[in-house]
């Protein structure tokens, strides 16, 4: 298995890569981590004729703290996301997602821009951005802009970034007060891609009444999946074991979209996704009367 | 037409320079252009980590990086690791002792994942050496000697 043949370029600055980004169009692909597009090219699924790596650019590796706004440049490494103290005080549910996340190895290399641009419906990252509504500001020659990371997932690995355009911050708002938060998922080992998984950040207010629910998916639907109805109907309640209940009957049944795969038929998806959401929503409710 | 890449090197503390196509994977390189065959090949695409290797001190999967992206770099394989073949490092003297490979393909790549786990770890419970081994595949099913190698070594490390 050896990749096709390709030009590579290295440029040091965004401004570089979008140089040559619109030189090559779409005749090009760009490099972050390579840990899913190297396996691609050497199975030989895609040849592409142009790679340009943005492994040099260090102006897209950055943690940023303002005023409990994370600023995350895109070509940040898992593996600095995984042991970063602002990580884990400020958005401690993406610190708890990242063991999850392949192997260390994997992580080693990987980069938050690069998942969440190959938007694979069985990663991690995506769900967390859902979950903690992460804004993403996408480049290129001529201008920026911002991208919900809601509107930038638009199916399987497919995202809403032009092919002109490079990811290159993903924004984090703080973290509200009273929030409590859970990611789980089950895979049949640790390091593999997981059948199902669920980023949970639940809001209460003084009087322990929800005031937000969020519940993420992954391996769902054709991209990170939010189950709404059943957020919805957690909202105004002080969550017990029957909203819990009802809550993870309304995600697993109604909400998600699971296709089923080789290790897991839709049904058995569906049922961990129920069990998942039950335990994860009892997780982030606790870590939420922590913070009262 | 096909391009060729200037790079350099250095592996195991010696500064190679090389002219390489864009599209060779950095195992290849290792492997056919200095000939250190210590790094094994098994799946090509990241799951097997047989072809383990540290990039500036970071275990990596050798067959998902290009060579010319390790330009400039330094890289230690299985072959940096004994000062002589008497003189194992104290990580390959427990695999040894305890047991620890069976048909030896797997082994350089875990012990590669371990340096650095051990050097973060010197104290892994049984559960910590099983997920640090996740991302390798031994395919003669031999962990429990592998994990009680793990444990020796931490012990040898330590002292």
């Amino acid at each position: 298995m050896k990749p096709a043949p390709f030009e590579y370029y290295v440029p040091d600055s965004i401004e570089q890569a979008l140089d040559l980004l619109r030189e090559h169009g779409a005749a090009a692909r760009l490099l972050a981590g390579g840990q899913s597009l190297v396996p691609t090219m050497n199975f030989r699924v895609i040849q592409p004729e142009v790679l340009i790596d943005l492994n040099r650019v260090g102006e897209l590796k950055y943690i940023r703290d303002d005023n409990a706004t994370l600023h995350i440049g895109a070509m940040t490494r898992e593996r600095e996301l995984e042991f970063d103290p602002i990580i884990s005080s400020r958005t401690p549910l993406l610190a708890e997602a990242m063991p999850h996340v392949a192997h260390p190895q994997i992580r080693n290399r990987g980069t938050l821009g690069g998942s969440l641009a190959n938007a694979d419906p069985a990663a991690e990252l995506p769900v967390v951005m859902l979950a903690l509504g992460a804004r993403l500001k996408v480049r290129n020659l001529n201008a920026e802009r911002w991208v919900d990371a809601r509107d930038f997932f638009v199916g399987m690995f497919a995202t809403d970034l032009a092919a002109d355009e490079i990811l290159v911050e993903i924004e984090l708002p703080a973290t509200s007060s009273h929030t409590g938060w859970s990611f789980m998922e089950v895979a049949p080992r640790a390091g593999d891609y997981a059948l199902m998984g669920v980023a949970a950040l639940v809001t209460l207010d003084e009087d322990r009444r929800c005031k937000q629910a969020r519940l993420v998916y992954l391996n769902a639907g054709d991209g990170p999946l939010e189950a709404r109805a059943a957020g919805t109907a957690l909202e105004g309640k002080i969550p017990d074991v029957e909203s819990i209940d009802e809550a993870a009957d309304l995600a697993s049944q109604k909400d998600i979209n699971p296709f089923g795969n080789l290790h897991a038929s839709p049904e058995f998806q569906r049922h961990l996704a129920r069990v998942l959401t039950r335990k994860s929503l009892k997780l982030a409710i606790e870590r939420a009367h922590e913070d009262l | 037409m096909t391009h060729s890449y200037s790079i350099t090197v250095t592996v195991n503390g010696i500064s190679y320079k090389r002219s390489v196509e864009a599209r060779m994977l950095l195992s290849d390189f290792l492997r056919h252009e200095l000939g250190l065959t210590g790094t094994h090949v098994g799946c090509e695409h990241g799951v097997c980590g047989a072809c383990t290797i540290l990039l500036d001190g970071e275990s990596v999967r050798s067959c998902l990086l290009f060579a010319v992206q390790a330009d400039g770099h330094s890289i230690k394989t299985v072959e940096g690791l004994a000062r002589d073949k008497d003189d194992l490092h104290p990580l390959q003297q427990a695999f040894w002792e305890a047991h620890g490979l069976q048909c030896g393909y797997c082994t350089p790549g875990i012990l590669m994942t371990l340096v650095p786990f051990l050097e973060q770890n010197p104290k892994p419970t049984e559960d910590e050496i099983r997920h640090a081994l996740s991302g390798n595949l031994c395919r003669c099913t031999g962990y429990q000697h592998i994990v009680d190698a793990v444990r020796l070594a931490a012990e040898k490390l330590r002292d």
